[in-house]
């Protein structure tokens, strides 16, 4: 029997849920709807008897305050043409609400309810066409990756399949090169014909068929995602062969500085580097493009939930305290038409990555207190969406250690089909009927139960009941334990791991990618205790294995051995492979134009760009002060709405110790030259660093290269350029990377066959260590009478500058940096604030020097007035507009209260630094030209107002 | 030493921060998972103050905090009842709050009654943090007998717009001075949206019981506890401590 419970607000109380569909519908150009209902229903099955319906609806799924249910009827609503739709997940996909339900249900004492489902309605009065009708439902109601109409004769709760087993060989040893190929390419297994090559030779040498799980974990371990072969292998670059470009460069850099703080660099889930005498911190950042693109707030979801998972695996685990977002989208006004087929509307790519972000971390109970967003149009098919995580852990639990005989148990999550890439199509004779319900899922996260992973782990590390940990994560329980184990040898059981569902392979089990999982290497006599740990507070822990001492990875599936590799060869065996990299700078045609008449009018627009403009909307539907130690939040200023340059958090509530983040990226001069966005990357993530009251010393970095693919010899050419900066940045800068991670292919295939590829992006987050959080400054303007000053050399480099943006002239002057005189500039402001000399400090960057006062003034409620005359540059840049605009790269802008000046300057005196002007009480920007004209003269309300109206939504 | 019991379940998050704060008002706060109570592992009875924080307990799945709710409700109810009679406190913050009122604490203490008041989505229809000015009302609260008029704490919610099930319920919450806490702006005025962040009726953001010992509110008093939490300390100076910290004093200082 199934239950249907409808849950609604009553007619005459606000829902504001309804109110969203109607505006997204109005949106859509919908301009006859009248009214929208909104319902959340509930499918139960089992034997329920009438009061038990009732007491569920009544005690658990209605708030009678403020809500009527319907059981097994619908709620009426009687006006107008009144259509209805109802949509629900599709098979396999986390229905948390459903299985919160049913604990709810439980704990009522009902029994006899085997299963719940839920779903969404909506009611719809107003004249629309079927059309009309199936465009609301697609393009604003649901996603059809998975979800679906629910429809009239649905099976709600549809048969689940049966267990069964066939042991799966597949012939290679006698193979052709064709043969090979065609494997790979029906399995999915993206293994080009050297690497199938080797596989065979490896195969042939042992005498015997691979069986389809061995294929698909040399797939895996060899894959892109998680072996980096193109960046760690042989590239042909200017007549030199480069052997292994990412060890030449980042890692290379880190190894020369050899700083005594950073513990463990590139080869844990995540950087670590020293907090205090007992703590340290780690960090990492990940990308979930394409699952974002095709379902952002699934994509987005798991995206996060994956990188928390990084520190959560690193050493023996560190608790996430900080989370951090930078996304690119495609132009979010672009009409509807504008969009190819088979892409998401910017807008709403980026609503639903938003809200994934947010449903997330702040269920998770982690702040989010630093990012960014960048919009391009090459970003339309191919969305970018980095997450990062902070983490803290005891210096002391650093190390992992792997011996043979320990328990080898999955913790947290169940196991599904989810993210299992081809995992259909390779076993898609035994189950065509369910490919399509299951395929192609993109997973929705449960923070929840990550949440509680994270509890008991924590709790489990202190008490010292296991000797390792990682997470799974792409690749699955392959890849972890797979790496894990690389030294002793593994057998795992796999009919021991528990699932969600039945009718799993033994294949599938191996490298499902379900979320919330984590593998822990546990102590024969901690196992007891171990396992009490997680049962006290609900988690599942399961043995399913046990390390071993002869180096391979033996799979069995009820006794049964269905795999078994040498674990060097999984490691080693990878072939490598020459890539050509070539680069060439773009041919543009510098843009010959008068001086502006009107600069104000420019500032408007670059503050009104997508790319400058407030980011309130995203940033205050994350919780970015949970945990409570929050110092300098995002948003700064006398109404606390001012933009911030980066976010300081105290870790530890009991010291005034704190971590600055902030990131650096502009992937519009990444078109220009890679190198030099790379350079300006670092020095904007690092003088960010410095703008709110810290210090190069013990800043580290960590880079995220999204290209496109590198197969191609002018994407890969642009890339080592990038890698070179990095090395050339850190070394004299000091700056350490301690982890990165590189997405590659992010290219889309457009229906006429053209692939575009996105600009080059490199991600540049930076983590520096503040040994007083008293110290900190931020951006906005303090006090009429105080005086402002620049430092730093304002140049004639408007390439990719929002001026040239906004204004559609163009140049190949990509701003530089100077790695030498920039390091000077920084230490010089970083003692002008340890002194306690500096009021306000922001650093100039998108929109240059007027953009940046402009931001100081609006955000502390004062006026400015300033000079141009004495910026260091001027003298040779000679353009009012150019100064007020320029994007040159190492500049800071400074509030210095009067009796201060002198101590000031004398800091001041080894670098490029003037006087500017003051801040006024008058609410007016007034900036003078060097012939002293006036060249701006504007509200700050009004210059406020074109920087909050665009993303006001 | 004052004992409180700060209450987890699944989901919640603002547990640390919340020990923090006791802590520092000299009492001794103990994380206790929900499971132990139920199983009988830990007594409230050997607590004085029970501290229900923030988070999304069960994922806020199906309503904010109602499942924590049906559990206290339904298989803590005696034990809770005993506490409360016994003179002791009860302060449920953010998620909290939406347990005591789901859960038949609030606004009076009666697990058996139904509910009289709710926390819904805000009308802004979606999760917002900000910080938002609280106006402190003459009430029996325990929690805010030695208090500043007007506090500024954060709110982060999705489903903080408190609802009164009817006027006779609203007129009660008057007559009874258990309007704690209400939104208002800098100087005390009238507030609109932002500054009421989610619709509140009469913006109200937190209530207690007729006796003062049971306290929920929306927004976050622990996290306001030391001077760099206050988004404008850069422009203001360092206080010498939070806002939030008289609401945790107060409650240690009832036991004195």
């Amino acid at each position: 029997m199934i239950t249907r419970i409808e849950c609604a607000n009553k007619p005459d109380f606000y829902d504001a849920e309804a109110h969203g569909v109607k505006a997204g519908a109005i949106d859509l150009g919908m301009q006859n709807i009248e009214k929208v209902y909104f319902s959340r229903t509930t499918y139960l099955e089992g034997e329920i008897c009438h009061d038990d319906k009732v007491a569920i609806a009544e005690k658990l799924l209605a708030d009678l305050v403020t809500q009527e249910y319907a059981i097994d009827e619908h709620l009426q609503h009687t006006e107008g043409d009144a259509w209805s739709v109802e949509i629900t997940f599709n098979r396999g996909v986390t229905d948390m609400v459903a299985e919160t339900t049913l604990k709810g249900i439980h704990d009522l004492g009902i029994t006899g309810v085997r299963a719940a489902k839920t779903a969404r309605q909506y009611v719809i009065i107003g004249a629309l066409t079927n059309g009309e009708k199936e465009y609301i439902t697609q393009k604003l109601l649901m996603n059809k990756v998975n979800e679906h109409v629910v429809q009239q004769n649905e099976h709600i709760f549809a048969d689940m399949m049966d267990d069964f087993f066939e042991l799966v060989h597949v012939p290679i040893r006698h193979a052709g090169a064709d043969e090979l190929q065609h494997i790979s390419k029906r399995r999915d297994l993206y293994l080009n014909l050297t690497e199938m090559l080797a596989i065979q030779a490896h195969f042939q040498t042992l005498g015997r068929e691979p069986t389809d799980v061995e294929l698909e974990m040399l797939a895996q371990t060899w894959s892109e995602h998680c072996s980096h072969k193109s960046l760690t292998g042989l590239v042909e670059y200017n007549g030199e062969i480069i052997d292994n470009p990412l060890k030449q460069t980042i890692f290379r850099v880190t190894q020369e500085l050899n700083k005594p703080w950073c513990l463990s660099v590139f080869k844990d889930n995540a950087g670590v580097i020293s907090f205090d005498n007992d703590y340290a911190v780690c960090f990492k950042v990940e990308t979930h493009n394409h699952p974002s693109a095709m379902e952002p707030y699934g994509g987005a979801n798991t995206g996060i939930g994956g990188v928390i998972r990084d520190p959560l695996g690193t050493g023996l685990g560190a608790k996430p305290v900080i989370n951090t977002d930078v996304f690119c989208f495609g132009p979010v006004d672009l009409s509807h038409e504008d969009v190819p087929k088979g892409v998401l509307h910017p807008k709403r790519v980026m609503q639903g990555v938003v809200a994934g972000v947010r449903d997330y971390g702040n269920r998770m109970g982690i702040p989010t207190s630093n990012g960014a967003l960048f919009f391009d149009e090459r970003y339309l098919g191919n969305p970018l969406v980095f997450c990062g995580n902070v983490g803290i852990l005891p210096r002391n639990k650093i190390e992992k250690t792997v011996v043979p005989g320990d328990y080898i148990l999955v913790v947290g999550g169940r196991t599904g089909r989810d993210g299992i890439h081809g995992a259909t199509a390779s076993s898609g004779e035994l189950h065509t009927e369910s490919e399509e319900t299951w395929s192609g899922a993109v997973q929705i996260g449960n923070p929840i139960v990550e949440k509680k992973l994270v509890d008991t782990l924590m709790q489990a590390r202190d008490r010292g009941l296991y000797r390792a940990i990682t997470d799974c994560g792409a690749g699955g329980l392959s890849s972890a334990v797979g790496e894990l184990a690389e030294q002793t040898g593994a057998e795992v059981n796999l009919e021991k791991v528990p699932l969600k569902y039945h009718g799993l392979t033994y294949m599938e089990i191996w490298i499902s990618e379900a979320q919330e999982r984590m593998v822990i290497f546990v102590p024969p006599e901690k196992l007891d205790e171990a396992l009490k740990v997680f049962s006290d507070e609900d988690v599942e822990a399961t043995v399913i294995g046990k390390t071993t001492n002869d180096k391979k990875i033996r799979l069995k599936y009820n006794g049964q051995i269905v795999g078994e590799l040498d674990m060097h060869f999984l490691h080693n065996g990878l072939p490598r492979i020459t890539r050509q990299a070539v680069w060439q700078p773009p041919i543009i045609e510098e843009s010959v134009f008068d001086r502006l008449n009107d600069p104000g009018t420019t500032l408007h627009k670059i503050l009104a760009s997508p790319n400058v403009c407030s980011k309130e909307w995203v940033i205050r539907q994350y919780d970015h002060e949970v945990q409570a130690g929050s110092v300098l939040k995002p948003l700064v200023g006398i109404n606390n709405d001012g933009p911030g340059d980066a976010s300081i958090t105290r870790p530890r509530l009991d010291s005034h110790k704190a971590v600055i983040l902030s990131n650096g990226f502009n992937p519009l001069y990444g078109l220009i030259d890679p190198y030099w966005m790379a350079a300006s990357a670092i020095d904007e993530a690092l003088r960010n660093i410095i703008a709110v009251g810290g210090t190069l010393q013990e800043t580290a970095l960590l880079d995220n290269f999204c290209w496109g693919n590198l197969d191609k010899p002018d994407r890969f050419g642009g890339l080592l350029r990038a890698a070179q900066a990095c090395y050339d940045m850190a070394k004299v800068f000091e700056t350490p990377f301690i982890s990165g991670k590189d997405s590659l292919n992010n290219e889309y295939q457009r229906e006429d066959g053209d692939s575009i590829a996105i600009p080059p992006t490199l991600l540049i987050s930076a983590l520096s260590v503040m040994p007083d959080a008293r110290k900190a400054i931020s951006t906005d303007l303090k006090k009429p009478g105080n005086l402002l000053y620049i430092a730093g050399v304002t140049k004639n480099e408007m390439g990719g500058s929002h001026f040239f943006k906004v204004t559609g002239q163009k140049s190949a002057n990509v701003p530089t940096v100077d790695p030498v005189v920039a390091k000077k500039i920084f230490e010089a402001v970083a003692h002008a604030t340890s002194a306690g000399l500096v009021r306000s400090c922001h650093d100039c960057s998108e929109g240059g020097l007027a953009t940046a006062i402009a931001e100081m003034a609006f955000a502390g409620g004062h006026g400015a007035v300033i000079s141009l005359k004495n910026v260091p540059g001027s003298g040779e840049l000679k353009r009012d507009d150019f100064i007020l605009f320029s994007e040159s790269n190492s500049r800071f802008i400074m509030e210095i209260e009067p009796e201060h000046t002198q101590a000031f300057e004398e800091i001041m005196h080894t670098i490029p630094c003037a006087a500017l002007g003051k801040v006024t009480n008058d609410g007016l920007l007034a900036i003078i030209g060097r012939t002293d004209t006036v060249l701006i003269k504007e509200t700050i309300d009004d210059l406020k107002e074109s920087w909050q109206k665009p993303l006001r939504w | 030493m004052i004992k409180v019991i700060v209450l987890r379940a699944a989901g919640s998050n603002c547990d640390v921060e919340t020990k923090y704060a006791f802590d520092k008002v000299g009492a001794h706060a103990d994380l206790i998972h929900i499971n132990r109570l139920l199983s009988g592992d830990v007594k409230l009875a050997d607590y004085q103050i029970l501290a229900i924080p923030g988070g999304f307990t069960y994922g806020d799945d199906v309503s904010a905090g109602k499942i924590l709710a049906n559990q206290i409700k339904f298989q803590l109810a005696e034990a809770l009842q005993a506490f409360h009679n016994s003179g002791k406190l009860v302060l449920g913050i953010c998620n909290g709050f939406q347990v005591l009122v789901k859960a038949g604490l609030l606004p009076q203490v009666d697990l058996a009654r139904d509910q009289d008041v709710t926390l819904t989505f805000n009308d802004s229809g979606k999760f917002e943090d900000r910080w938002v000015f609280l106006k402190v009302n003459e009430s029996p609260c325990v929690f805010t007998k030695e208090c500043k008029k007007i506090v500024y704490f954060p709110v982060a919610h999705a489903e903080g717009k408190f609802v009164p099930r009817n006027l006779q319920v609203l007129q009660q919450l008057k007559d009874n001075n258990q309007m704690v806490f209400q939104y208002t702006t800098e100087n005390g005025h009238a507030p609109v949206y932002p500054h009421n962040p989610n619709g509140s009726v009469e913006n109200i953001a937190g209530i207690c019981d007729p006796s003062g010992r049971v306290l929920g509110l929306m927004p976050h008093p622990e996290r306001h506890i030391d001077p760099t939490n206050h988004p404008q300390w850069t422009r203001l100076g360092l206080a010498d401590e939070g806002d939030g910290v008289s609401i945790f004093r107060n409650a240690v200082h009832f036991f004195k």
